[in-house]
């Protein structure tokens, strides 16, 4: 017997729609998550050793960002932006990077201030030129110790993209509101969702708990 | 020239100098108006009471801390700051590194890479400083660690290590850059006592066979008395006497490096 709000037959009609969605939530997060962490790290390492002329404006966009919403700076980016880049994705792509870039850059700060001062005096000893010791010694031991926190960075832009409704883009949940609203049964497409995500991020997370257990 | 020059067990050229050094942390003078030369060859080691400023002078050496005021010259070179048209300027970067690859340092903590097997650690700057090729660079970090007693030890990883093992590479690293200059702080202080013998033992082999300067900080007084060819007592920053090893270790003059002996040995 079919309670009256779930039917199996919208289930079966959403749920392939909703996985194309997933392919852009997919491709969002990998995307996103590439920009955070490349970006992240330039961010941390400019705000280490530039000069204050440069540090100083970084610093200020960084804090700017931090302490808006990611919702405000989508529909902020799309406004301006559009006239100039056709694909709507790219912007929201480029926004949840850099977005999560800021606090990527954090992440790296903490990695960075964890790897031992003696670390330094010995590149300094074998007079290893400053980007030699960064590339060798210092990021490779300040990124082990990040790779926990940049794994649930990632979860959590996986979450977000949802976001991304408010500019149009079809990812998941746009694809299961608009079924909704084309069919008025809403249940169904969103729960399928709301599942779809606990699927995709729940294994993701034990495994970021198995690293942080492997690296502790 | 410092006003010390013509003391015992320093004949010939300067190979390390120290011309009126100043060094303050903060409001805290822990060097202050220091002169002093080491000849080539010549292996000094510095004693004293913690605090007296003897890392501080090894640290000076190797460019970890700056200077607050005179010079420090290797091998005639200014390190980190030289006198041009009477002005006192701050040495490049480039040019400081080109002086410090003529000087190896040993750490107390070893501060091996923990990211690099025990032969990356030894190749690292081999490769990347002296622009040696991985054919050339591979047998001699072999050799280097035959001669410290960890040749099959090279694919380990520090971790896997103990103490004295990681000393022992970490002193191979130092050598592999072919150093003129080889400053040794504390290197046997964080070891476990049985684990002191077999750095130490290393340590006494590479003084032998080479003419390698060194600047030693140790609490080890054997072995300073082993290896030195002139001690130097420190307290508060200042020179409080200095000779030979026996003479300083059998019949000090000074008050001061008596009660210090008394309570170390």
């Amino acid at each position: 017997m079919n309670p009256s709000w779930w039917d199996w037959n919208h289930a079966a009609t959403v749920f392939p729609l909703l996985l194309q969605g997933f392919k852009i939530t997919l491709l969002a997060t990998v995307l996103g998550t590439l920009i955070a962490v490349v970006l992240g790290l330039v961010v941390a390492i400019i705000r280490r050793i530039a000069p204050t002329i440069i540090r100083n404006p970084v610093t200020w966009v960084v804090e700017f960002i931090r302490m808006t919403p990611l919702v405000v700076q989508l529909v902020f980016a799309n406004l301006v932006l559009s006239p100039y880049i056709e694909s709507t994705l790219a912007i929201g792509i480029w926004v949840l990077g850099i977005h999560y870039t800021t606090y990527m850059a954090e992440v790296y700060r903490a990695g960075i201030d964890s790897v031992a001062k003696g670390q330094w005096e010995a590149a300094t000893a074998l007079s290893l030129p400053v980007a030699r010791t960064w590339r060798a010694v210092v990021i490779p031991q300040a990124i082990r110790n990040t790779l926990p926190a940049l794994g649930n960075y990632a979860i959590s832009m996986f979450k977000e993209t949802p976001f991304f409704v408010v500019i149009y883009i079809p990812e998941m949940v746009r694809v299961a509101q608009t079924y909704g609203g084309d069919t008025f049964r809403y249940t169904e497409s969103i729960t399928l969702a709301g599942l779809i995500f606990l699927v995709a991020s729940y294994p993701t997370s034990l495994l970021i708990r198995r690293l942080e257990k492997k690296l502790a | 020239m410092p006003d010390n020059a013509d003391n015992a067990g320093q004949p010939g050229i300067p190979h390390i100098e120290f011309r009126d050094v100043v060094k303050k942390f903060g409001d805290n003078t822990v060097l202050n108006d220091l002169n002093f030369t080491v000849a080539k060859g010549e292996r000094v080691t510095l004693i004293g009471p913690s605090g007296s400023g003897k890392t501080t002078i090894l640290r000076l050496v190797m460019t970890l801390e700056e200077l607050t005021g005179g010079y420090v010259f290797v091998g005639g070179d200014p390190l980190q700051y030289e006198d041009r048209g009477g002005k006192r300027q701050r040495v490049p970067d480039k040019v400081r590194r080109r002086t410090t690859t003529q000087i190896g340092m040993v750490f107390q903590h070893f501060n091996l890479f923990p990211n690099m097997s025990v032969l990356e650690n030894i190749i690292e700057a081999p490769l990347h400083v002296m622009g040696l090729s991985k054919a050339e660079a591979i047998p001699k970090a072999e050799a280097l660690l035959e001669k410290v007693g960890m040749a099959d030890k090279r694919d380990f990883n520090p971790s896997q290590l103990s103490g004295g093992q990681q000393q022992r590479v970490a002193i191979a690293r130092a050598l592999a850059m072919d150093p003129e200059v080889l400053l040794l702080d504390e290197v046997t202080s964080a070891l476990d006592p049985e684990l002191v013998g077999e750095v130490l033992t290393v340590l006494k082999d590479i003084a032998e066979e080479t003419d390698i300067s060194m600047l030693i900080v140790t609490h080890e007084m054997q072995f300073a008395r082993d290896v030195s060819d002139r001690v130097m007592m420190f307290d508060e920053g200042r020179i409080v006497e200095e000779g030979a090893p026996e003479k300083i270790f059998s019949s000090p003059e000074s008050q001061r490096t008596q009660d210090f002996l008394r309570a170390v040995l």
